[in-house]
């Protein structure tokens, strides 16, 4: 081999003047290549086309999806502002004030002081970009002084300002809910107390007409849940449920693959509990100032069995059945609220249960691990819930369908069953995956739409929660108290009103009845009352 | 630099390293520019190491993070382009060194840095960018474009 080779020389003889032939070859000779790639680019794009359509044809998803990108509905042209009483300010009742745009100061120092350290905190900025309601807090109720001040506090922030900012008019205190709903100055009411004083408030509230937003589960017994629906369907107040699980937005798009049938008969559906940490397991921490002077026990009983003055049983409250539904009106519902939102199955025909108290045996009465089937015989399906409060393994809501499978969380996936019928050919002709799955559904990416690029796959399965740009970030909370707020306003529908409120709590009830009795029970729906088997 | 003799067979091999490095940047821009909607928005936030505060920085900011995302995938698309057809011999491979650089940086192979978008292979400091980089400053050393490219022409049309 040669150790010089001229052609490769720019500095050749041959082209002291003129641009040789060679010149132009040596120069051009990669151009090509440069075709090549970009027919290769177009000839895959076009291949990727041709499978995307063919699929969506396959799914009748061509033309485009039913359900519209979930937006947030203007405030309806009612200027006045609606007056809102909370009863109960602890935990969940600040949460859903913070909601309606009342958040207690320290948040926002705190926020505030996080934001200094780390950009990525932008918790301030989104809390003060959430919509105004146009509520005022007018009254405030709680048995424990600590949280009727917290309350109190979080009631005059109307400015959403952190400790040093402007205040407004703090709201009346009550110490008695009965006092707060005679108050002529609330137009709502906000409930978020022990499970065991749902029904009686709910009642007393719409009997003065008063419309109520109630925390779940809706209550403790099957024969007050009709009590409460006579209640508010009697007084025509507008009554929601708190299961915000109803404003997320991947929730329309599974019930638009139900309704599109893609999932071919449905038999099983399996939902899971699992938490693994004290305050997963209602181990709440117990705040130093509980003693008998700061609480209003008796009233903290309310109709529950009587028992002495316990800081443990007033904090740690859902762990006894005395005031508590246990993990099937606590946790369960949150499960059984979505497979009601996107199937609408109702009240099961029929329960088993097994479980009990495997790990936290700290005088509780509620199990920490429990296993609830239900059926559903008119739809010909199991409900299977499965829970453990001892471990955090992730365990996603799965529908398990004849031609496949639909996992739903923030994000939502729907693969093919391998030996679906229906898509036998398309899983063939490597249309359809079965790998990986054939429709995804991610928060904040508007439309229902087929899988493009394995980074959307990965994404879309750890259901990573991030703002697009141009998205918005909302806490569902706020939107499910808006859509409240703005049915009272307008008569716009609320999405978890009294009859999704009734299903919830009997298909709690029967399970939890079911636990506890160690039975089969089956479900009368003529005398609105379980029965053993 | 266009001094350089290079035997036959050192010339097939440095025209075809150019040319596969060229064609890996250039699809990777490509496959950008025919995705709507593509953004540098995760792998930015998922950066690790020393840098990341600088990448998350970026990402966080919507109007910088469309710039980068414009720089990103025409640079990627230009630079390949530039090396396949050998043109703007040295501009080009300095561009495919300075974002080789940042997607290194933005993702070093640490011991203790899991990253959401998982490797195809197994790293430990050295990874494929690192490599490819320093495959780009090889061929910065070693040019090949005035003899096999574009830059030819261009050249002799400046000699004229």
């Amino acid at each position: 081999m040669e150790t010089t080779d001229n052609n490769n020389n720019i500095n050749s003889e041959n082209t002291p003047r003129g641009i040789g032939r060679r010149d132009v070859l040596k120069s051009l000779i990669t151009l090509p290549v440069a075709g090549a790639l970009v027919y290769g680019a177009f000839r895959k794009k076009q291949l990727e086309h041709y499978k995307h359509n063919e699929l969506l044809k396959t799914l009748s998803l061509d033309k485009g999806s039913e359900t519209p990108a979930a937006y947030i509905n203007e405030t309806p042209g009612d200027s006045t502002t609606l007056r809102v009483g909370v009863i109960g300010t602890g935990g969940r009742g600040l949460y859903l004030m913070r909601s309606m745009g009342f958040i207690q100061p320290k948040w926002i120092d705190e926020w505030t002081e996080s934001a200094k350290t780390n950009k990525q905190d932008n918790r301030v900025e989104i809390y003060r970009q959430m919509d105004n309601l146009n509520v005022e807090i007018t009254a405030i109720c709680d048995i424990f002084t600590v949280h009727r001040d917290a309350g109190l506090e979080a009631s005059t922030n109307i400015h959403r300002e952190g400790s040093n900012g402007q205040k407004g008019k703090p709201a009346r205190v009550y110490k008695n809910y009965k006092e707060l709903l005679a108050a002529d100055d609330i137009d709502a009411v906000v409930i978020a107390t022990p499970d065991h004083w749902h029904a009686q408030m709910v009642i007393d509230a719409a009997n003065a007409g008063k419309h109520v937003y109630v925390e779940k589960p809706l209550s403790l017994t099957v024969a007050e849940t009709y009590e409460i629906e006579k209640a508010v369907k009697e007084n025509n107040i507008v009554f929601q449920l708190g299961h915000q699980n109803r404003q997320i937005e991947s929730h329309e798009k599974a019930k638009e693959v139900i309704r599109k049938n893609l999932l071919g008969k449905i038999t099983l559906v399996e939902t899971f509990t699992n938490r693994n940490s004290p305050s997963g397991a209602w181990v709440y921490d117990i705040h130093p100032d509980t003693n008998p002077q700061n609480v209003d026990w008796q009233q903290f009983l309310g109709t529950a069995p009587d028992h002495p003055f316990s800081a443990e049983r007033f904090h740690r409250w859902r762990c006894w059945w005395d005031y508590s539904t246990g993990l099937t009106g606590d946790l369960f519902t949150h499960e059984y609220d979505v497979i009601n939102q996107v199937m609408n199955v109702g009240i099961p025909d029929a329960a088993t249960a097994s479980g009990g108290i495997y790990y936290f045996k700290d005088g509780r009465t509620v199990p920490d691990v429990l296993h609830v089937s239900y059926e559903f015989q008119k739809l010909d399906l199991n409900l299977l819930y499965s829970a453990t409060l001892a471990n955090s393994q992730h365990r996603a809501k799965t529908f398990f369908g004849s031609d496949g499978y639909m996992v739903l969380d923030n994000s939502l996936m729907v693969y093919a069953d391998r030996e679906s019928n229906r898509y036998r050919e398309a899983i063939q002709d490597g249309v359809i995956p079965t790998d990986s799955p054939m429709i995804t559904h991610v928060p904040g990416k508007g439309g229902i739409d087929a899988i493009s690029s394995p980074t959307e796959q990965y994404f879309a399965q750890r259901g990573l929660l991030y703002t697009y740009r141009g998205g918005k970030q909302v806490d569902t909370a706020h939107l499910h108290i808006k859509e409240w707020i703005d049915s009272i306003r307008n008569g716009t529908p609320v999405s978890c009103g009294i009859k999704e409120a009734v299903d919830e709590a009997i298909t709690a009830h029967m399970g939890t009845i079911a636990y506890r009795n160690n039975k089969k029970v089956f479900w009368d729906n003529n005398k609105k009352d379980v029965e053993f088997g | 630099m266009s001094k350089n003799n290079y035997s036959a067979v050192q010339m097939v091999f440095l025209v075809a390293l150019r040319i596969s490095i060229g064609w890996h940047l250039m699809y990777e821009g490509i496959t950008k520019v025919l995705q709507p909607g593509w953004s540098s928005y995760g792998y930015l936030m998922d950066s690790k190491g020393w840098f990341s505060g600088f990448f998350i920085n970026m990402a966080s900011n919507p109007n910088l993070l469309s710039i980068v995302d414009f720089l990103n995938v025409w640079g990627l698309t230009l630079v390949g382009f530039a090396m396949i057809v050998g043109i703007f011999s040295r501009l080009a491979k300095i561009g495919a060194m300075i974002m080789l650089l940042f997607y290194f940086v933005a993702h070093p192979p640490l011991m203790m840095a899991d990253y959401l978008f998982p490797g195809e292979g197994s790293y430990l400091w050295v990874n494929k960018n690192l490599i490819e980089l320093l495959a780009v400053a090889v061929l910065y050393f070693f040019p090949t474009e005035h003899i096999v490219g574009i830059d030819r022409l261009i050249k002799q049309f400046r000699k004229k």
